[in-house]
C-alpha cells in the first residue's frame, strides 16, 4: 500500500488526468490513454510536496447528489439575480456581509464550500478568517441574513461534512 | 434531425446570450464594488453554460460527432471563476477596510485579508499560545 502511494500520491487525480487529457484530445485512442496515464503520474508526484494529505471522499453517490443539488442550485439562483436585476429598484437591493460559521476543517473541503459559493449567484465568498473558523460571504440581496447563513449550511456545509469527514 | 439541431442550438444560443446580458446589464445598474462582483458570477454560469451547451447540440447533430470540449470549459471555468472572484473581493476588502463594516470573524482575530501578522508568526502563536 505504501509502495503505491509513493508512485501514486493522489490516486483520484491520476485518473481525473488521463480523462481530462482524453477530453483535451477529443478523440478516442490508446496512444492519448498511454499519454494521459503518463502525465496523471507524473504531475501528481511533481506536486506532491506542495499537497502532502490525502482527501478522503466517502462514497461517490453522495458526490453526484452534491454535484446534482449545485446544478439545480445555480440555475434557480441565476433565474432569481436575473430578476433582482431587472425588475428591483436600486435602492429596494439590500447587499449585506454575513459570516459563516464551518464545521468543516479540511482545506479541500472549505475550497469546494468557498466556490460552491460563489458559483450559486447572488453570493459571493470573499474571505476565510485568519484561523479558518469562519467564511465571509457578501450577498446581493438579503433582507433576512441568518437565514442565508443557515441555508448555506444545511444545503451545502452538512452535504461537504458526510463527503470529506 | 437537422433542423431540430438547428432550433435547439439557436434556442440554448438565445438564452445564454440573454443571461450575459442580464449580467453584463447588472455591472451597470449596481452601485458599489462588491454588488457588481455578483454579476460576472453569473454570467460565467448560466451564460457561458447556455452557449456551450449550444455548441454541444451543434457539433452533434449538424456536424455529426460527439464533442468534450465543452464540457471541459465548464469544469475549467468552475474551478478558475470562484478564484477570481475571491481575489477581486480580497483586494476590495484591503482597499477599503475602513469603510466597509465587517461581521465579526467569530472565535478568530480577524478576517486574513487584514491579519498584518507573518505566517511564521501565526504558526508560532498556535503552537505557543497567545503571549506574543
Amino acid at each position: 500500500m505504501s509502495l503505491f502511494r509513493r508512485f501514486f500520491p493522489h490516486p483520484l487525480l491520476t485518473v481525473l488526468l488521463t480523462l481530462v487529457w482524453l477530453m483535451l484530445v477529443n478523440r478516442f485512442s490508446w496512444n492519448s490513454v498511454i499519454f494521459g496515464f503518463l502525465l496523471g503520474v507524473l504531475i501528481p508526484f511533481v506536486i506532491r510536496p506542495y499537497w502532502p494529505n490525502n482527501p478522503r471522499i466517502s462514497s461517490p453517490l453522495k458526490v453526484a447528489r452534491y454535484i446534482a443539488v449545485v446544478i439545480y442550485d445555480i440555475f434557480v439562483a441565476n433565474v432569481t439575480v436575473a430578476y433582482q436585476i431587472l425588475f428591483m429598484r436600486v435602492d429596494a437591493l439590500q447587499p449585506a456581509w454575513i459570516s459563516v460559521p464551518l464545521r468543516l476543517r479540511t482545506p479541500e473541503a472549505i475550497t469546494t464550500l468557498a466556490a460552491t459559493i460563489t458559483l450559486t449567484p447572488g453570493t459571493v465568498s470573499c474571505d476565510l478568517s485568519s484561523e479558518g473558523h469562519n467564511l465571509l460571504v457578501h450577498c446581493l440581496h438579503a433582507p433576512d441574513p441568518d437565514a442565508v447563513i443557515q441555508e448555506i449550511i444545511d444545503r451545502y456545509e452538512s452535504r461537504l461534512m458526510e463527503i470529506f469527514e | 434531425m437537422g433542423e431540430i439541431g438547428d432550433i435547439l442550438t439557436a434556442i440554448f444560443l438565445v438564452v445564454g446570450g440573454c443571461f450575459g446580458l442580464v449580467g453584463s446589464f447588472g455591472l451597470i445598474k449596481l452601485r458599489d464594488p462588491m454588488s457588481r462582483l455578483h454579476a460576472p458570477t453569473k454570467a460565467t454560469t448560466l451564460g457561458v453554460g447556455g452557449v456551450l451547451i449550444a455548441s454541444l447540440i451543434h457539433s452533434f447533430a449538424v456536424d455529426g460527432y460527439v464533442s468534450v470540449h465543452e464540457l471541459l470549459i465548464t469544469l475549467f471555468l468552475f474551478l478558475t471563476a470562484p478564484v477570481t472572484a475571491l481575489f477581486l473581493a480580497k483586494a476590495h476588502i484591503h482597499r477599503h477596510s475602513e469603510d466597509e463594516v465587517l461581521p465579526s470573524p467569530g472565535k478568530d482575530t480577524c478576517w486574513a485579508v487584514l491579519d498584518h501578522r507573518t505566517s511564521r508568526q501565526i504558526i508560532d502563536e498556535a503552537e505557543y499560545g497567545q503571549d506574543d
